[in-house]
Protein backbone atom coordinates (compact mmCIF):
# COMPACT_ATOMS: atom_id res chain seq x y z
CA UNK A 1 0.00 0.00 0.00
CA UNK A 2 1.21 3.46 -0.51
CA UNK A 3 1.25 5.15 2.87
CA UNK A 4 2.66 8.26 1.26
CA UNK A 5 0.06 8.97 -0.30
CA UNK A 6 -2.62 8.13 2.10
CA UNK A 7 -0.49 10.54 4.38
CA UNK A 8 -0.78 13.38 1.77
CA UNK A 9 -4.48 13.26 1.53
CA UNK A 10 -5.03 13.17 5.45
CA UNK A 11 -3.15 16.64 5.57
CA UNK A 12 -5.07 17.85 3.11
CA UNK A 13 -8.62 16.28 4.56
CA UNK A 14 -7.12 18.17 7.98
CA UNK A 15 -6.41 21.43 6.08
CA UNK A 16 -9.86 21.44 4.61
CA UNK A 17 -11.54 20.87 7.77
CA UNK A 18 -9.92 23.84 9.14
CA UNK A 19 -10.39 26.43 6.53
CA UNK A 20 -13.97 24.99 6.96
CA UNK A 21 -14.24 25.81 10.84
CA UNK A 22 -12.19 29.22 10.29
CA UNK A 23 -14.90 30.18 8.05
CA UNK A 24 -17.75 28.41 9.80
CA UNK A 25 -16.77 30.95 12.84
CA UNK A 26 -16.18 28.06 14.93
CA UNK A 27 -12.41 28.49 15.28
CA UNK A 28 -11.99 31.96 17.37
CA UNK A 29 -10.33 34.52 14.83
CA UNK A 30 -7.59 35.15 17.15
CA UNK A 31 -6.51 31.42 16.61
CA UNK A 32 -6.68 31.48 12.90
CA UNK A 33 -5.38 35.25 12.65
CA UNK A 34 -1.84 33.82 13.34
CA UNK A 35 -1.06 33.59 10.11
CA UNK A 36 -2.24 35.79 7.16
CA UNK A 37 -5.81 34.86 6.03
CA UNK A 38 -5.75 33.70 3.38
CA UNK A 39 -9.79 32.46 3.12
CA UNK A 40 -10.65 36.03 3.75
CA UNK A 41 -8.34 37.99 1.12
CA UNK A 42 -9.52 35.52 -1.41
CA UNK A 43 -13.22 35.92 -0.75
CA UNK A 44 -15.07 36.69 -4.18
CA UNK A 45 -18.58 37.89 -2.18
CA UNK A 46 -19.01 40.02 0.84
CA UNK A 47 -21.09 37.01 2.45
CA UNK A 48 -17.34 35.05 2.22
CA UNK A 49 -14.83 37.79 3.52
CA UNK A 50 -17.35 38.84 6.27
CA UNK A 51 -17.72 34.82 7.31
CA UNK A 52 -14.05 34.44 6.83
CA UNK A 53 -12.93 37.40 8.89
CA UNK A 54 -15.69 35.81 11.55
CA UNK A 55 -18.28 38.45 11.10
CA UNK A 56 -21.43 36.64 10.35
CA UNK A 57 -23.44 38.75 9.19
CA UNK A 58 -22.80 42.19 10.82
CA UNK A 59 -24.86 44.99 11.90
CA UNK A 60 -24.64 48.35 10.65
CA UNK A 61 -23.59 50.87 12.89
CA UNK A 62 -23.36 55.09 12.94
CA UNK A 63 -20.53 54.83 15.47
CA UNK A 64 -17.81 54.20 12.61
CA UNK A 65 -16.71 56.90 10.35
CA UNK A 66 -15.29 56.25 7.20
CA UNK A 67 -13.18 59.32 5.44
CA UNK A 68 -12.47 59.11 1.90
CA UNK A 69 -13.54 60.93 -1.08
CA UNK A 70 -17.10 61.20 -3.01
CA UNK A 71 -15.13 60.70 -6.18
CA UNK A 72 -11.91 59.47 -6.77
CA UNK A 73 -10.08 60.78 -9.70
CA UNK A 74 -7.57 58.07 -9.86
CA UNK A 75 -8.68 54.74 -8.47
CA UNK A 76 -5.02 53.72 -7.76
CA UNK A 77 -4.65 56.20 -4.68
CA UNK A 78 -7.92 56.44 -2.76
CA UNK A 79 -7.16 57.73 0.07
CA UNK A 80 -9.48 56.16 2.65
CA UNK A 81 -9.82 56.35 7.02
CA UNK A 82 -11.66 54.78 9.63
CA UNK A 83 -12.56 56.52 13.31
CA UNK A 84 -14.64 53.83 15.04
CA UNK A 85 -15.85 55.70 17.88
CA UNK A 86 -17.00 52.49 20.00
CA UNK A 87 -15.45 51.71 22.94
CA UNK A 88 -12.95 48.68 22.87
CA UNK A 89 -12.56 48.57 19.53
CA UNK A 90 -9.71 45.55 18.57
CA UNK A 91 -10.24 45.29 14.65
CA UNK A 92 -10.78 47.50 11.21
CA UNK A 93 -11.13 46.25 8.06
CA UNK A 94 -11.15 48.07 4.81
CA UNK A 95 -13.18 45.83 2.51
CA UNK A 96 -13.87 47.42 -1.33
CA UNK A 97 -17.07 45.38 -2.80
CA UNK A 98 -16.51 45.32 -6.34
CA UNK A 99 -12.59 44.82 -6.28
CA UNK A 100 -11.29 41.41 -7.27
CA UNK A 101 -9.66 41.11 -3.99
CA UNK A 102 -12.53 42.83 -1.85
CA UNK A 103 -10.25 42.83 1.65
CA UNK A 104 -7.67 45.33 1.24
CA UNK A 105 -6.48 45.57 4.87
CA UNK A 106 -7.20 44.10 8.62
CA UNK A 107 -6.16 45.61 11.15
CA UNK A 108 -5.54 44.16 14.75
CA UNK A 109 -5.80 47.08 17.29
CA UNK A 110 -4.38 46.48 20.84
CA UNK A 111 -5.56 48.43 24.05
CA UNK A 112 -4.12 51.76 23.90
CA UNK A 113 -4.09 51.98 20.56
CA UNK A 114 -6.82 54.48 19.48
CA UNK A 115 -9.25 53.04 16.39
CA UNK A 116 -8.00 56.08 13.66
CA UNK A 117 -6.38 54.44 11.02
CA UNK A 118 -5.71 55.87 7.12
CA UNK A 119 -4.59 53.97 4.34
CA UNK A 120 -4.51 54.42 0.57
CA UNK A 121 -6.35 51.83 -1.39
CA UNK A 122 -7.18 50.78 -5.31
CA UNK A 123 -10.56 50.43 -6.64
CA UNK A 124 -10.92 49.05 -9.93
CA UNK A 125 -14.38 50.78 -10.16
CA UNK A 126 -17.20 52.34 -8.86
CA UNK A 127 -18.38 51.16 -5.28
CA UNK A 128 -19.14 50.97 -1.50
CA UNK A 129 -16.15 51.07 0.21
CA UNK A 130 -17.08 48.96 3.95
CA UNK A 131 -15.37 49.75 7.13
CA UNK A 132 -16.09 46.21 9.35
CA UNK A 133 -15.14 46.59 13.03
CA UNK A 134 -15.27 44.50 15.66
CA UNK A 135 -16.02 46.40 19.06
CA UNK A 136 -16.39 44.13 22.77
CA UNK A 137 -16.26 40.81 20.58
CA UNK A 138 -19.12 42.18 18.48
CA UNK A 139 -18.57 43.14 14.61
CA UNK A 140 -20.41 45.88 12.84
CA UNK A 141 -20.11 47.53 9.41
CA UNK A 142 -20.46 51.09 7.85
CA UNK A 143 -20.25 52.26 4.30
CA UNK A 144 -19.26 54.74 1.74
CA UNK A 145 -19.55 54.91 -1.73
CA UNK A 146 -16.34 56.03 -3.74
CA UNK A 147 -17.15 56.81 -7.11
CA UNK A 148 -14.14 56.28 -9.43
CA UNK A 149 -13.06 58.03 -12.72
CA UNK A 150 -10.26 55.73 -13.53
CA UNK A 151 -9.83 52.42 -12.40
CA UNK A 152 -6.45 51.59 -10.76
CA UNK A 153 -6.36 47.70 -10.94
CA UNK A 154 -6.01 47.52 -14.83
CA UNK A 155 -3.16 47.42 -17.07
CA UNK B 1 16.51 43.85 -0.07
CA UNK B 2 13.63 46.53 -0.44
CA UNK B 3 14.35 50.29 0.05
CA UNK B 4 13.67 51.74 3.23
CA UNK B 5 10.45 53.08 4.72
CA UNK B 6 9.90 56.50 5.66
CA UNK B 7 8.74 56.86 8.61
CA UNK B 8 7.39 60.38 11.41
CA UNK B 9 5.98 59.70 14.70
CA UNK B 10 5.54 62.83 17.04
CA UNK B 11 4.00 62.97 19.93
CA UNK B 12 1.37 65.27 21.09
CA UNK B 13 -0.26 65.74 24.66
CA UNK B 14 0.09 62.41 25.16
CA UNK B 15 -1.17 60.63 22.24
CA UNK B 16 1.73 59.60 19.50
CA UNK B 17 0.83 59.81 15.62
CA UNK B 18 2.79 57.49 13.89
CA UNK B 19 2.70 57.98 9.87
CA UNK B 20 4.31 55.28 7.52
CA UNK B 21 5.53 55.05 3.66
CA UNK B 22 6.43 52.11 2.73
CA UNK B 23 8.24 51.60 -0.50
CA UNK B 24 6.74 48.56 -2.33
CA UNK B 25 5.52 47.31 -5.26
CA UNK B 26 2.37 45.99 -4.44
CA UNK B 27 1.43 44.21 -7.79
CA UNK B 28 -2.07 42.76 -7.75
CA UNK B 29 -1.61 39.84 -10.26
CA UNK B 30 -4.74 40.97 -12.23
CA UNK B 31 -2.26 43.38 -14.99
CA UNK B 32 -0.24 42.10 -17.74
CA UNK B 33 2.42 43.07 -19.52
CA UNK B 34 3.14 44.88 -22.59
CA UNK B 35 3.66 41.01 -23.95
CA UNK B 36 0.18 39.65 -22.56
CA UNK B 37 1.83 37.45 -19.46
CA UNK B 38 0.54 37.77 -16.30
CA UNK B 39 2.57 40.04 -13.56
CA UNK B 40 2.75 37.92 -10.54
CA UNK B 41 1.21 39.39 -7.66
CA UNK B 42 4.11 40.25 -4.84
CA UNK B 43 2.36 42.52 -1.97
CA UNK B 44 3.10 43.32 2.08
CA UNK B 45 1.26 40.82 3.68
CA UNK B 46 1.74 41.24 7.43
CA UNK B 47 3.03 44.49 8.70
CA UNK B 48 3.49 45.50 13.06
CA UNK B 49 4.33 48.20 14.73
CA UNK B 50 6.17 48.56 17.85
CA UNK B 51 6.86 51.34 20.89
CA UNK B 52 9.65 50.27 22.17
CA UNK B 53 8.59 46.42 22.66
CA UNK B 54 5.05 46.85 23.12
CA UNK B 55 2.92 46.16 19.77
CA UNK B 56 0.56 49.06 18.97
CA UNK B 57 -0.57 47.61 15.82
CA UNK B 58 -0.60 44.65 13.21
CA UNK B 59 -2.50 44.63 10.24
CA UNK B 60 -2.45 42.06 7.21
CA UNK B 61 -2.88 43.53 3.81
CA UNK B 62 -4.02 42.54 0.56
CA UNK B 63 -3.44 43.24 -2.56
CA UNK B 64 -5.90 46.08 -3.22
CA UNK B 65 -3.62 48.22 -0.95
CA UNK B 66 -2.04 51.03 -2.93
CA UNK B 67 1.50 51.03 -4.27
CA UNK B 68 4.04 52.30 -1.62
CA UNK B 69 1.21 51.96 0.95
CA UNK B 70 0.72 54.92 3.55
CA UNK B 71 -0.44 54.04 6.58
CA UNK B 72 -1.49 56.67 9.87
CA UNK B 73 -2.30 55.59 13.32
CA UNK B 74 -2.22 56.72 16.66
CA UNK B 75 -1.67 54.93 20.11
CA UNK B 76 -1.68 56.16 23.87
CA UNK B 77 1.51 57.53 25.49
CA UNK B 78 4.85 57.78 23.90
CA UNK B 79 7.49 60.08 24.66
CA UNK B 80 9.72 61.88 22.91
CA UNK B 81 13.06 59.98 21.83
CA UNK B 82 11.11 56.37 22.75
CA UNK B 83 11.45 53.82 19.66
CA UNK B 84 9.34 53.46 16.98
CA UNK B 85 9.92 50.11 15.07
CA UNK B 86 7.82 48.68 11.96
CA UNK B 87 8.34 45.79 10.86
CA UNK B 88 6.62 44.06 7.23
CA UNK B 89 6.86 41.25 5.02
CA UNK B 90 5.65 40.03 1.77
CA UNK B 91 4.18 37.29 0.02
CA UNK B 92 7.25 36.79 -1.92
CA UNK B 93 8.90 36.24 2.12
CA UNK B 94 10.86 39.60 1.41
CA UNK B 95 10.60 41.77 4.89
CA UNK B 96 12.14 45.19 6.24
CA UNK B 97 12.17 46.79 9.33
CA UNK B 98 13.01 50.29 10.28
CA UNK B 99 12.63 52.16 13.30
CA UNK B 100 12.55 55.89 14.03
CA UNK B 101 12.69 58.08 17.47
CA UNK B 102 9.62 59.56 18.86
CA UNK B 103 9.93 63.51 17.75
Amino acid sequence: MNHQRRDVLKAGGSLGLFGLLVAAGLIRPEVAEAAWNKGAFDAKTLDEAFAALGAGKPADSADIQITAPDIAENGAVVPVGVVSNLPKTEQIAILVEKNPFMLAANFEIPAGTVADIQTRIKMGQTSDVYALVKADGKFVVARKEVKVTLGGCGG
Amino acid sequence: MANPMRIRAAAKDGLTEVRVLMSHVMETGQRKDAAGATIPAHFITELTAKHNDRLVLSAQFGPSVSTNPYLAFKFNGGAKGDKITVSWVDNKGDSRTDEVQIA
